[in-house]
This record gives structure tokens, C-alpha cells and sequence, in this order.
């Protein structure tokens, strides 16, 4: 559920009650969140806190501390490109100068169109099949011009 | 007659294709008319032939590999005019899968059973010596298992090195209403995936492993902590709890005991400050991930102040072995103090990446250059980095490094969670030592300063450095940062940070614009 869904307070405290009885509740909550939502909308910050007791100062700081949550959602698609050494060491850089020339945004940004957001990240776990990418939850390895070209492609469809 | 495929479900070899081989292997299977059952089974950790088809003969397994559907396809037409498994001759054969000189040549312990199996199936791990370990367990006294881990000599696999079994005991001599096992798998070093491989190859291992731990030390509850980048791990440890929970082994009175043990994954939210204990154990609270001060130790009071085992994947995934074995059949194996096995990564810019499990001892040589076949590229070695971003660059002349954790001490190095990643002659070091602080700014959880303002300043200064600007008053400056971050720093992010950066330096001065002045093996 990448693109921004409406946010709806019901469904929220529906999320935070499913999670509240859990020792330390809060990671669950916003990953919920933010499946449903595509990103931790600010309104649900303080219904959080309250259920929780937790000041909202405590849960921005929760929201900003991770990469994994946005404030904002994020393109239909998310693609991200490994840039730890393993796929350094097999050309990763020139790769996401591709991407980055294709989509006409840097890393961290979403295209013009909202269709594709691209994301840097730091190991996928896939350091022997080096370069390595992530369209939304599928996984790529190996990645080279032409399969980089192919999933741009298949984002903007 | 059936015929047993296997082809893995490790995100590798998904990621090469595996998904589109199992359902090549199906609809091939079909056409023809044969009888065929197709495993998604944890990879052989050969990943330069994933995605790699498995037939099983008469109790033999055959390898194909690097498949892709069409190859795949052609393997299947062969099976299907009657040729035997053996006699299947493809460009793609391989043999025997456990004669590939790769696989044949290391000693699997912890990996025993990663990619005979379906990952998920109890019955599988039971039949291939599964739960053994517990059993032994759960017959002696929890000081007596905390013995056996201690005499193993096992040592935290993560990176740092501590004895397991002193933190067990620790935590085993603590009082406490509640006490916690907590499995870090937050394996964030670039050219690690041995975690993952496990977690997703026979998570019924790491779960046996925390449920031994639980029983030591009298801990009723478990937590995986475990990094969103890993969502197919997710998914093979939620199914393999279910099984675990569903056949007893989890849950209240374990296999009929008295004892009663609780576990659950937890999904990281991408920081890789999360993989230092304290960080994790303030994560999984719920809390931004900010380093804690040590003491009190998490053995003392970890997660919501109870007393806490944390330990890593592949420390836990030992466990088992150790258990069912003894302690001395794992001690048996290693050099000096770096007891048993490691499995130990082959990645980045390596023409045999994978994951090689064998006793400690072996060179960093014979790791890269025989076992690994050198570069990916065909072009010439020039550094490796062993331990994760905060692992220092070695040049070959340091190949002669046995694979130790002392050893790599000596070296102003560590093997940390035994990633080692390959780069050929076109890698820049100085671009390389700059990454090393830009990786750090990026992932510093901001509680101390030399961390959070010392990555900042030292890409700023290598910045200066790559654009000629001073460049020996800049490296001067460089160094004496490199000098505050690693013994003013809270964890390891910070106080390692220096490794690469002084290792690329030092090694590799000419990157810099500075002139070779000691021979490179110089100690």
C-alpha cells in the first residue's frame, strides 16, 4: 500500500488497539501505520501517544529515528538501490547515476509524477549476487544496465 | 517413479531467478507427463550458481546451476526421455552437489542442514537431527547447559567476540521475575548474509537455539529482532514459530516440561545503529534507537531493565550443535582462542561469492583466492574488507592473516561478523575511507559527539583531501579525529569507523595523493 490511502482516525485507533497490550508496541503500531497509510500521517501521532502514554514529542522523535518511516508517502513505486561496499565493489554508483538520470530526481525523491520514489539502501543481504535492488518487496541481484532498464520500466507502467 | 527437485527459496536465489526455475520445473514436470515434487529448499550457499536446481538419484543430489527457466526446462526434457539424473549432459551439470570442491571442502556445523531441507518443515528438521540439542537440554540441569556452551569456547558471533557462555552465566546467576532471550539479527554489514541464510534455510535452528538459551539462563520470552530488509527471513521464521509452537516445542510446557518459553520476531525499521545491543534492546522497547552507557549491561538489566541475554544469529544457531554434540566436539575444531566453526561470506567483487562455513585457522588467501576464484571482474585484487563497514581494508600482502579473531586484532583489523567483500584495481581507497564516514554520519544515532560531529567533519576533510586541497595537513587532521572517535565514542559505529578509513590510508597511500613510505606488510 505505497500511495497515500486517506487517513482515517477509526482505522488507527483500530492498529494501535491491536498492538497496545504488546510489550513495547510502538514499532509494530507505526509499521501498521504506515502500511495502511503509506507513510505516519502527523494526525496520527498524537492518538498514538495518548494510547500509549506517550508525550507526541516521544513518538516524532520514534517517526524521525527510523529510515523505514516516511511523513510523507512515498511514489506508487519504491525502488531501492543498494550502495554498500559489496555492491560498490561491483559497480553499484553507476547504476543509480542511471537511475537517477531516468527518474530526474536523486535518492530519497520521488518522481514528478509520483510514480516512482528512489531509495538508497545499505545492504539487502545479497553481497554475493552483487549489484542488488528491491522494487517495492521483490528482490533483484545481479542487477546490471539492462535489468535496472526493465524495472524502470516496469515502475512506469 | 517421483522425482525430488529442489530449488531454493533464499532470497539470493530468488533474486537470481528461483521463483521463475520452481515454476519452469512444475509446468515442465507437467507437460511431459512426470511425476515430480518440487522442494523450496534454504540455499547450498554456492550463490554464483544460484539459481541452483537440485534432482535427487538414489539418495544422491544432482546439481545444475546458474538455471533460468529455459535451462531448467531443457534439464526436465532430459529427465523425461529417460535419461538418468547422472547422465543428464548440459553445459549446466554440475555433479553431485556435496562433491562440488566448494561445498565439499567445509566443515558445516551450524549450516548443516541449510539447503537439504524445506526450511519450514518440522518433520524435516526432526529427521535430519533436529531438536536433539533440546533434548540433551532439557535432561541436565540449566547450570550444566550453561557448561557445555561455556567449554565449547563459543564466542559471540556478531563481531565482538565475548565468551557465550560467561553473558549466559551472568544472566543465569541474575534474580528476576522475568528474564529475556534476544536474537540480534540485525545483520547490517554490507557482505554479510549468513543470518538471513540461516533465518531462511533452517530457522527451526535458531529457534531450538533461543529455546535452549531460554532454559539456561530460566528466560520465559525470546525476541527476533530482525531488519526489515529481510522480509523473506520474516516470513520463514513466522511459519517455522507456527510449526514450533504447533508441535511443542514453543509455548507453554516445552515438549512436556515444566518449562515454558515464548518467541517472537520483530521487524527493525532500517537503522543500522539497531545491530549495537543497546540500541536494539531501546528499539524493541520502542524507543528511537540512542545507544545506551555501559555499565549496566544488558545482562544486568537489558531489555525494560530485565536481565537479558542478547546474542547474535549464527551465536544462537550454534547452540544446537553444541548441545547434541557436546562441547568438545565443537571445541575440537579452531586455533587459539577462536574455537568451532565460522561461517564466513564471500561477497562483493568475487567470482565464488557465497557462504563457506569452516574452523577458524584458514587464510584470508586461501578464503579469497582458492576458494573464492579471486576477482568477479578477472581484473586484479586489490583490497578486501573484512568485518562489515566498520572492518579495516587489507592489501594482499596481508592474505597470510589466518582467519582469527586475535589474529586479526594484530593486524589493526577484526573479523566482525566474517563478511569478507572483494574489491578489484579500479576501487579508489580514498573514495572508499570517505564512504566509511559518510556511512557513519548517515547511520549515527547522535547520542555522542565524536560519532555524530566526527563522521560529519571527517567526510568534509577526505572531501578536501580528494580535491588536493592540503592534503597533508588535511590527512594530519583526519588522523587525530580518527584517533578521538575511536576511544571517545559510545559504540562500536563511532569507535570503529577508524578502521577502514586508517586501514585504506595506510595500506593504500597513494589513493590519497600521499607517496608510499613504509613497506605495506610493515607492521
Amino acid at each position: 500500500m505505497p500511495e497515500g490511502t486517506d487517513w482515517s482516525e477509526a482505522e488507527t485507533r483500530a492498529i494501535v488497539a491491536r498492538h497496545e497490550d504488546r510489550e513495547g508496541p510502538l514499532l509494530p503500531i507505526l509499521h501498521d501505520v504506515q502500511h495502511a497509510f503509506g507513510c505516519v500521517p502527523e494526525k496520527a501521532v498524537p492518538i498514538i501517544a495518548d494510547a500509549l502514554n506517550l508525550s507526541r514529542a516521544e513518538v516524532h522523535g520514534v517517526v524521525t529515528f527510523y529510515h523505514d518511516f516516511h511523513r510523507e508517502p512515498a511514489g506508487r513505486h519504491t525502488l531501492k538501490v543498494c550502495r554498500a561496499e559489496a555492491c560498490q565493489a561491483m559497480g553499484c554508483e553507476r547504476l543509480v547515476e542511471t537511475a537517477e538520470a531516468r527518474l530526474g530526481v536523486a535518492c530519497g525523491e520521488t518522481s514528478a509524477d509520483r510514480r516512482v520514489t528512489l531509495e538508497t539502501v545499505y545492504c539487502l543481504g545479497l553481497c554475493a549476487t552483487a549489484p542488488a535492488a528491491m522494487l517495492d518487496q521483490r528482490v533483484v541481484g545481479r542487477l546490471d544496465a539492462d535489468k535496472l532498464d526493465a524495472l524502470l520500466k516496469e515502475a512506469f507502467e | 517413479m517421483t522425482f525430488k527437485l529442489f530449488v531454493p527459496r533464499d532470497a539470493a536465489a530468488i533474486a537470481c531467478g528461483a521463483d521463475g526455475v520452481g515454476e519452469a520445473c512444475a509446468s515442465e514436470a507437467k507437460r511431459h507427463g512426470l511425476e515430480a515434487t518440487i522442494v523450496r529448499n534454504g540455499s547450498r550457499g554456492m550463490l554464483w550458481l544460484e539459481p541452483l536446481l537440485e534432482i535427487e538419484e538414489a539418495g544422491v543430489r544432482y546439481a545444475f546451476g546458474p538455471c533460468d527457466a529455459k535451462t531448467a526446462a531443457e534439464i526436465i526434457a532430459q529427465l523425461a526421455q529417460g535419461t538418468s539424473v547422472s547422465q543428464i549432459s548440459h553445459a549446466l551439470a554440475l555433479g553431485p552437489t556435496e562433491q562440488i570442491p566448494f561445498f565439499e571442502k567445509q566443515t558445516r556445523l551450524t549450516f548443516a542442514r541449510c539447503g537439504l531441507t524445506d526450511p519450514v518443515s518440522l518433520e524435516a528438521y526432526r529427521a535430519h537431527g533436529g531438536y536433539q540439542g533440546l533434548a540433551k537440554a532439557l535432561a541436565i540441569e540449566p547450570a550444566e547447559i550453561v557448561e557445555e556452551v561455556t567449554k565449547s569456547g563459543l564466542r559471540g558471533r556478531g563481531g565482538a567476540g565475548f565468551p557465550t557462555g560467561t553473558k549466559w552465566k551472568t544472566v543465569h546467576d541474575c534474580d528476576g521475575d522475568q528474564k529475556y532471550i534476544v536474537c540480534n539479527a540485525d545483520e547490517g554489514d554490507s557482505g554479510t548474509f549468513a543470518d538471513r541464510m540461516l533465518m531462511e534455510g533452517d530457522p527451526f535452528c535458531l529457534i531450538e537455539g533461543m529455546t535452549i538459551a531460554g532454559l539456561a539462563v530460566g528466560a520465559t520470552r525470546g525476541y527476533i529482532y530482525l531488519r526489515s530488509e529481510y522480509p523473506h527471513a520474516a516470513v520463514a521464521l513466522d511459519e517455522a514459530i507456527a510449526a514450533a509452537k504447533a508441535g511443542g516445542y514453543l509455548g507453554r510446557n516445552i515438549c512436556g516440561s515444566t518449562y515454558d518459553f515464548e518467541l517472537e520476531v520483530r521487524i527493525g525499521a532500517g537503522a543500522y545503529v539497531c545491530g549495537e545491543e543497546t540500541s536494539l534492546l531501546e528499539s524493541l522497547e520502542g524507543k528511537r534507537g540512542l545507544v545506551r552507557a555501559k555499565p549496566p549491561l544488558p545482562a544486568h538489566e537489558g531489555l525494560f531493565g530485565k536481565p537479558t541475554v542478547v546474542n547474535n544469529v549464527l551465536s544462537l544457531g550454534a547452540v544446537p550443535f553444541i548441545l547434541a554434540e557436546g562441547a568438545q566436539a565443537y571445541a575440537d575444531y579452531g586455533m587459539g582462542r577462536s574455537r568451532g566453526t565460522m561461517p564466513i561470506q564471500l561477497a562483493g567483487n568475487i567470482k565464488h561469492g557465497g557462504l563457506f562455513e569452516t574452523a577458524f585457522g584458514i587464510t584470508l588467501g586461501e578464503l579469497v583466492n582458492d576458494i573464492g576464484g579471486g576477482t568477479a571482474t578477472g581484473r586484479p585484487l586489490k583490497a578486501v574488507q573484512v568485518g562489515g563497514p566498520l572492518g579495516a581494508y587489507f592489501p594482499q600482502e596481508y592474505f597470510d592473516t589466518p582467519f582469527d579473531y586475535e589474529a586479526f586484532a594484530a593486524r589493526d583489523g577484526l573479523i566482525g561478523h566474517a563478511g569478507i567483500v572483494v574489491f578489484d584495481d579500479t576501487a579508489d581507497m580514498a573514495r572508499q575511507a570517505r564512504f566509511a564516514f559518510h556511512f557513519c554520519a548517515a547511520e549515527s544515532c547522535g547520542k555522542c559527539t565524536p560519532c555524530r560531529i566526527g563522521a560529519v567533519r571527517g567526510r568534509e576533510t577526505l572531501d578536501k583531501v580528494i580535491a588536493g586541497d592540503k592534503v597533508d595537513a588535511n590527512l594530519e587532521l583526519v588522523e587525530d579525529l580518527c584517533n578521538t572517535m575511536k576511544f571517545g565514542s559510545l559504540c562500536a559505529l563511532g569507535g570503529f569507523t577508524p578502521y577502514p578509513v586508517m586501514s585504506a590510508l595506510t595500506h593504500f597511500p597513494e589513493d590519497f595523493g600521499r607517496k608510499r613510505t613504509l613497506p605495506v606488510a610493515a607492521e
